[in-house]
């Protein structure tokens, strides 16, 4: 009744491809846009920064990366963290060795390195197919995870291989305080999800969709397939390579290569399951599903079932919830939260009639 | 030489450890047509399940057979509350709830039995045996018999008896198989529960060697590569690839480990694995797919 | 007697062999431009691997072919695709999880101007080419009626519809040659009047010359101006649909002979 496109009829292709075509949605979104940018950093409190806002960002971002690949383009991958990692101790070592280099720079060469990494080890995906491809994707995470710590100079040769992440300075600006360091994820993630929807409609996008539901075909109606792959290889490490930086220099303040194993790469896994596979909001929606559902158990267990679960057992239940949870969703809704978002929004636009 | 020998021969006997935590995988792929990431788990979750009752005072053969009703009760609520389900959903989807259900798994074997790690005796030193000047385990080589009957039985089971070709045909094409009569359920249930029998030896045999702890669930991170190189539906591609990986694991930790560094054994099965991948993308023993348009 | 210029699509002497089975034994063929040619044949004569060939998913052991005067050595499906060759599947070979509208416009990705950097960004020729892309897709859907399902997951569509998602997306290439691997299987004779209507359009409207297969013999009849005629691999009637009817052979191999 309220949230209905009567009336909003599009007459060109142009006003078709916009990102939000009712003006309702578009009066939900940029408010809230702007809220998160405007008002957030100032009524916030630390610890909502530091332990939930920026980790949900950040792997908001790894989950934008590995959807790409794996949600878009159907290349399956349990390497995810280890493209993360690479993106964070590139981003510190252009940062440390190359004088003067402004911060995001660092950031976006991080990227690029990890971008780099990404395409050696998707390589394999031309000959390798669907499920085989996850032994070279979990080379990969154990490979670097290797390097990483086998070879001093990317840490630079500090003793117990963990780095603390250099000030966090831009425009002069620094960005070091929780606030700080919450507006700088939130414009990173921003900008690059905005990126990601670009891609996502745009003919590279429709190239990863039609490799994913069937490359023969594909590869018939001339779409090159080498290209194709690469490129979600590439373009998805670039995305994990950043979000690898910003967990590192923003969330945690080290850069240490055990937040990057493979546990990791199940959780981001796990975000884009839960979330939905082949949608950008999906990794959102997974991601504080993931970030949240610990917050909430230990303050259920604090508070109500105090007594009733100890704390030690917590970290199982957990678990426990969470595998209970991939397989809900993989039965019932096998594209995740988003799908459910969707449902819902096409309930409401026809609410109050059934459909 | 010699010392090449040895080392060569520990890790063969090393890979027949590998081998039977592959056979678990080859069992389910064969019948489910999914790589079951829970297997770690299971082999975690049977040991532990045997090794608290054995310390709780009860007599090795009954706690045997208890963890293995346990592994059975598993498979029937893993059959009922997902594979019934899941029923032909594409391979990756089940994959994705294999790794959910070894969370679950994981979950309730330390929620239930706690994190220590566990001592098990088997009864079996590991005292070396002297062969020909070399050193073996005697721990090894019973593993390797343990593995050979294992084999035996299990080719037999699905070569022989009826229920094994029943098996071979879920295996294939679960929709058809239901159409000729076969009770998917029941199969299923079998399946995972020889499956779950196949990770209790694993388990009793790695953690009479490790300790029964939570990393044993990681050795499903090895059987991987394993699986790789002997092809998914092998249960003899299985020994062999277990063979390859734990002696080429051995070797190069010997050899080639102090010239690049130490630790290279996390990552060398799994490029060796991606290089036997790209010559023979379907393994030595495996079934190549043909895909039609 | 045909002009040379005039044929579009030419195969001499074509043989295919599977692991000592024989599918296709020294077939030649001329199909000329902007006719409908149909080959038909009973069940395993070879009609599907013959379509295999002109699109290259399969190399003949010998013979050649020629297209519009250029002979061809190794073709390779993508290299067909360039050459200007679409076709359709037995088993339809659609993008499931895609939307009709963005398979169809999958069918126009030889014809996007901008690079893969352009689209990323969407800056440079990426903006405007998207809206060109999307304005002839339209012009397709329209072709083939299919607006009302445009953005349907085209997994979702009925069999029937699927079908003709498949044949926008093949004529999104504009192609000069449209290969048509049993268009109207598993379809009533109400679906196969109206495929058989969009079928004659598109050789109307664009020009096209089309290669197609089928089993329904009043369809053919009526639908093409030329015939081929398989069996066991071989041809054994060539011409058109009258002439081809009162062959001895090709009765024989559909009806069977009087004893």
């Amino acid at each position: 009744m309220l949230y209905r496109e009567s009336g909003q009829f599009v007459t060109r292709y142009s006003a078709d491809r916009k990102l939000f075509r009712l003006w309702q949605e578009r009066l939900g979104f940029y408010p809230l846009l702007a809220f998160a940018f405007a008002v957030v950093p100032f009524i916030g409190n630390d610890y909502w920064f530091s332990a939930i806002l920026i980790p949900f960002l950040v792997l908001s971002l790894a989950g934008i990366g590995l959807n790409l690949l794996t949600g878009y383009a159907g290349q399956l991958s349990l390497g995810s963290a280890a493209f993360m990692a690479v993106g964070a101790f590139a981003a510190y070592n252009f940062h440390l060795r190359i004088e003067g280099l402004p911060f995001l720079v660092s950031f976006i060469l991080g990227g690029f390195a990890a971008a780099a990494v990404g395409i050696l080890f998707g390589l394999p995906s031309l000959r390798i197919k669907g499920f085989y491809l996850l032994v070279s994707t979990l080379a990969a995470q154990f490979f670097v995870q290797w390097v990483l710590t086998s070879f001093a100079w990317f840490s630079n040769n500090n003793s117990s291989g963990v780095i603390t992440a250099p000030p966090l300075v831009v425009f002069n600006h620094d960005f070091s305080s929780p606030a700080g360091r919450y507006l700088l994820t939130l414009t990173v993630v921003v900008a690059l999800a905005f990126l990601a929807r670009n891609i996502v409609r745009s003919e590279l996008g429709r190239h990863w969709m039609a490799v994913r539901d069937m490359d023969t075909a594909a590869a018939v109606i001339g779409i090159p397939i080498l290209k194709t792959k690469l490129l979600a290889f590439a373009i998805s490490s670039f995305f994990l390579g950043i979000a690898g930086a910003l967990w590192a220099f923003t969330y945690l303040g080290t850069v240490e290569p055990h937040g990057f194993d493979l546990t990791r790469s199940f959780q981001i896994l796990f975000i884009i399951i839960i979330g939905g596979m082949g949608s950008i909001l999906g990794n959102f929606l997974g991601a504080a599903f993931i970030v949240l559902l610990p917050v909430l158990l230990s303050n259920l267990s604090g508070s109500f079932l105090a007594g009733v679960i100890d704390p030690g057992q917590l970290e199982n239940l957990q678990k426990i919830i969470f595998g209970a949870l991939i397989i809900f969703f993989l039965i019932k809704e096998p594209n995740g939260l988003a799908r459910l978002w969707q449902n819902f929004r096409q309930r409401s636009r026809v609410w109050p009639l059934r459909f | 030489m010699e010392f090449f020998f040895e080392v060569l021969l520990g890790g063969l006997l090393a890979g027949v450890m590998y081998s039977l935590v592959a056979i678990g995988f080859v069992l389910i792929y064969k019948a489910s047509g999914v790589f079951n990431f829970a297997q770690g788990s299971m082999v975690l979750f049977s040991a532990l399940t045997f090794v608290s009752l054995l310390e709780r005072g009860v007599p090795f053969w009954l706690s045997f057979l208890i963890s293995l009703a346990t592994m059975v009760a598993l498979a029937w609520a893993i059959e009922r509350y997902m594979l019934r389900k899941l029923v032909n959903r594409p391979p990756i989807t089940l994959f994705m709830a294999t790794l959910g259900l070894s969370y679950i798994i994981e979950g309730l074997a330390q929620a239930a039995w706690g994190a220590q790690v566990h001592g098990l005796e088997l009864g079996i030193s590991d005292e070396p045996l002297e062969l020909g000047g070399m050193l073996l385990s005697k721990f090894d080589i019973f593993a390797a018999v343990v593995a050979g009957l294992l084999v035996a039985v299990l080719s037999y089971l699905f070569n022989k008896t009826r229920t094994g070709i029943s098996l071979r045909a879920v295996a294939d094409d679960q929709l058809a198989a239901l159409a000729v009569g076969i009770r998917l359920n029941r199969i299923w249930l079998i399946v995972w529960s020889v499956a779950g029998f196949v990770g209790l030896v694993a388990g009793l045999l790695w953690g009479a060697r490790l300790g029964v702890q939570f990393s044993l669930s990681l050795i499903v991170l090895k059987a991987l590569p394993v699986l790789i190189i002997g092809g998914f539906t092998s249960i003899s591609g299985a020994i062999v690839g277990g063979l390859i990986i734990g002696s080429s694991e051995k070797l190069a930790e010997v050899f080639i480990g102090p010239i690049i560094g130490g630790g290279i054994e996390n990552w060398f099965p799994y490029v060796l694995a991606l290089i036997f991948l790209l010559i023979k993308p379907a393994g030595i023993f495996g079934e190549r797919t043909i895909e039609r348009v | 007697m045909s002009a040379v210029s005039n044929t579009l699509l030419e195969l001499s002497n074509i043989s295919l062999s599977f692991k000592g089975l024989k599918a296709i034994t020294d077939i030649s063929f001329a199909v000329a431009k902007g006719e409908i040619c149909a080959l038909i044949g009973p069940n395993g004569a070879g009609k599907s691997s013959l379509l295999n060939i002109i699109n290259g998913v399969y190399q003949p052991d010998v013979g050649r072919i020629t297209l519009d005067g250029v002979v061809r050595k190794k073709m390779h499906p993508h290299q067909a695709a360039h050459s200007g060759i679409a076709r359709t599947f037995q088993n339809i070979a659609l993008f499931k999880g895609m939307t009709v509208l963005d398979n169809v416009l999958t069918g126009r990705n030889l014809k996007v101007s901008s690079s893969w950097i352009e689209q990323v960004l969407h800056i440079g020729r990426a903006p405007r080419d998207e809206l060109v892309q999307r304005k002839r897709a339209e012009e397709i859907i329209d072709f083939l009626r299919i607006q009302p399902w445009r953005n349907s997951i085209v997994g979702t569509l009925p069999y029937g519809l699927q079908k003709r998602v498949e044949l926008a997306r093949a004529l999104a290439a504009e192609p000069r040659l449209l290969l048509l691997d049993e268009p109207m299987a598993g379809m009533n004779s109400y679906e196969k009047q109206e495929m058989s209507r969009f079928i004659l359009d598109t050789q109307r409207e664009f020009g096209t010359t089309i290669v197609l297969i089928e089993h329904d013999i009043g369809v053919v009849m009526n639908l093409a101006d030329h015939l081929v005629v398989l069996d066991y691999g071989k041809k054994i009637g060539d011409g058109a649909p009258q002439e081809v009817r009162n062959n001895p052979d090709v009765i024989a191999a559909y009806l069977g002979t009087k004893h």
